[in-house]
């Protein structure tokens, strides 16, 4: 991935008020544009509008209606029911399937990979990335070369071998296997670092290392606390995709005991015999797996659209 | 640094010229290597080792219950004679044509109007939501919003006077519905992609232009899109190679049905693994795969020149 090479940790383009002098030029251009934007932003967010009515439809009342948008009989059974909280006769007679589905520990599991994945291979990616940026050493173009070209290697080619290892060591259907093929190393990661690091005044760490300090020591104490930023950017990029990950957990803790929400979705709708689905489970269940997504944007919207929007910039 | 040691010496003034570069030269190698040991323990134990693993087993007819045997390019032959593995190709290529053009092209209508219109920052939070979400998650709403019986979708078109369809359960329109799913997840994506993009391109050039007297369309075509160019590269090459990769959108929605409409290269591959537990095969098709994957990541990059910025 060549392309990744060319990447400068250039800051995002300063917000402001779109340039008015192109705003007066395209009249009519601008209805247009409204237009196309109001109509995706539509589809969007329609399916989130028809997955929230199955969800606080009452089961029985969802076959009775040709409703889109709005529960004819709202109710919050289908969430107390996907949260274990009623008898499974009472969940049998609502309509459910029978299927068990753990969303609390599935949420936790998801929590703990990622933060898991997203620590580990974050400290031992900066550590390399400083190495590679500041430090010579014998060896150290080789290995950075190699590195950036695992990125070339697909899931597809890797999961076997993983698989095998990981079922070699025991670790099958534990945290302990989902995490490792994440936790050391990520070419992305320590490319992005390394580029960071590359651009940041070499002024301190020269003084530093003249006043005695370590080399690891001015990685931790001058370095490092100048990096919060992509350090930050980096933790939600690699963060959205543990949270997202499904192929290898599936792969590696296809058991009830380590689902992450993913693989718990998945089997939730898998158990559901074909034919009739248990939609205002499934629907509750997703609307809660949504929950913890929409809480990070709040809290974080801002860095979160500048650093997805910062991977693909060059 | 060696100069700077030879200056000291003839100053004579610092207390240990010349022998402490040297210590520290050593001391910077062996730093070096033990900061990049962790990340290299990771990269030997699950890239290197598994890649040249997976090229070993390829070679192998292996059950995981028996020990693996040695069986020469056998895999590859079958695999020549498999329609099932072709068709998984041909499939992934489908797929990728029906998903990445639209794709591309939503995702930059969105961002050009979003660049005119507004930078709020809900507007580009809504955006991105369905990139936010699992696969599994997005699936499954659609899989609702799709269902023949109760789905909104056909509950909209009855109520337009169209007629229902089966989307997932249709083998002829399964492969573009699990597309259709893809679109809608990554739109959002590509358009603040291209919004990054199209916010650095100076403001200048299209005043420029249009001192020039260029159109909107002729700006759009002369100016944006050839500056936009190392985005297109990234957005291409990242979404052909995981559109060729697409897996998890149809384990939730089709499992490869119906009548294997949807069984896409991925799919068939894993599959083999852990259904027939055939080790040995799917690694042999998962290094074709790979082959492919890098030829055309290689070839899109020199057709498009992607290191090279025209703004640059």
């Amino acid at each position: 991935m060549t392309s990744l090479l060319s990447v400068a940790p250039a800051a995002l383009p300063p917000r402001g008020a779109p340039p008015a002098a192109r705003q007066s030029r395209f009249r009519g251009g601008r209805w247009v544009a409204w237009a196309a934007l109001g109509a995706l932003l539509l589809i969007t967010l329609l399916p989130f509008g028809v997955m929230l009515r199955a969800a606080f439809e009452h089961p029985q009342a969802l076959y009775q209606s040709q409703a889109v948008l709005v529960p004819q009989q709202a109710t919050l059974l289908n969430f107390q029911r996907v949260l274990g909280l009623l008898s499974p006769e009472q969940n049998l007679q609502l309509g459910g399937s029978g299927a068990e589905v753990n969303l609390l520990a599935a949420t936790l599991h998801s929590l703990l990979f990622t933060v898991l994945v997203v620590v580990l291979q974050i400290t031992s990616c900066a550590m390399a990335a400083y190495a590679f940026a500041r430090l010579r050493f014998p060896g150290r173009q080789t290995l950075f070369a190699l590195f950036v070209g695992s990125m070339m290697l697909p899931g597809v080619v890797l999961f076997i071998p993983n698989f095998i290892f990981i079922r070699d060591l025991g670790w099958l259907n534990s945290l302990a296997g989902m995490v490792a093929p994440f936790a050391l190393m990520s070419g992305f990661s320590v490319f992005f670092l390394r580029q960071f690091f590359l651009s940041l005044p070499r002024e301190l760490e020269e003084a530093a290392l003249l006043d005695g300090a370590t080399h690891f020591m001015i990685f931790r104490r001058v370095v490092l606390p100048l990096s919060s930023a992509p350090l930050a950017t980096l933790a939600i990029l690699v963060g959205i995709g543990a949270w997202n990950e499904f192929f290898w957990p599936f792969v590696v803790a296809p058991g009830e005991d380590m689902q992450v929400l993913p693989t718990a979705l998945q089997a939730f709708r898998a158990q559901t015999p074909q034919g009739q689905f248990d939609w205002t489970g499934l629907m509750a269940a997703a609307t809660l797996a949504v929950i913890p997504t929409l809480l990070l944007l709040v809290a974080a919207g801002r860095k979160v659209v500048e650093s997805v929007q910062f991977s693909g910039s060059k | 640094m060696e100069n700077d040691c030879k200056y000291h010496q003839h100053m004579h003034l610092l207390p240990t010229p010349a022998a402490k570069p040297r210590l520290r030269l050593g001391a910077e190698t062996w730093t070096g290597w033990l900061m990049v040991l962790p990340a290299l323990l990771g990269f030997v134990v699950f890239f290197a080792w598994p890649a040249l693993r997976a090229l070993e087993i390829s070679f192998t007819e292996w059950n995981l219950l028996r020990p693996p045997r040695h069986v020469g390019w056998a895999n590859y032959a079958k695999l020549l004679d498999d329609v099932a593995f072709w068709r998984g190709l041909e499939l992934a290529g489908w797929y990728a044509l029906m998903n990445i053009p639209l794709q591309t092209a939503l995702g930059l209508g969105l961002a050009v109007a979003m660049d005119r219109l507004t930078r709020s920052l809900l507007v580009k939070s809504v955006v991105l939501l369905p990139y936010l979400l699992s696969n599994v998650l997005v699936a499954l709403v659609w899989l609702w919003m799709l269902d023949p019986v109760l789905g909104a979708v056909n509950h909209m078109l009855a109520a337009l006077g169209a007629e229902r369809q089966a989307f997932f359960g249709s083998p002829d329109q399964a492969l573009a519905s699990v597309a259709a799913v893809n679109i809608w997840r990554h739109m959002g994506l590509v358009a603040l992609l291209f919004l990054a993009g199209l916010q650095n391109i100076p403001r200048s050039l299209y005043e420029a232009a249009a001192l020039e007297g260029a159109g909107e369309w002729q700006t759009f075509r002369r100016v944006t899109l050839p500056l936009l160019r190392p985005v297109l590269v990234f957005v291409l090459v990242t979404s052909v190679t995981g559109s060729f990769q697409v897996f998890d959108t149809v384990v939730v929605t089709t499992k490869g049905g119906p009548e294997d409409a949807t069984k896409l290269i991925v799919p068939y591959i894993v599959q083999n693994a852990f259904g027939y537990l055939k080790m040995g095969y799917a690694s042999a098709m998962s290094m074709v795969l790979c082959a492919v994957m890098v030829a055309y990541t290689v070839l899109q990059m020199r057709v498009m020149r992607a290191n090279e910025s025209d703004l640059a």
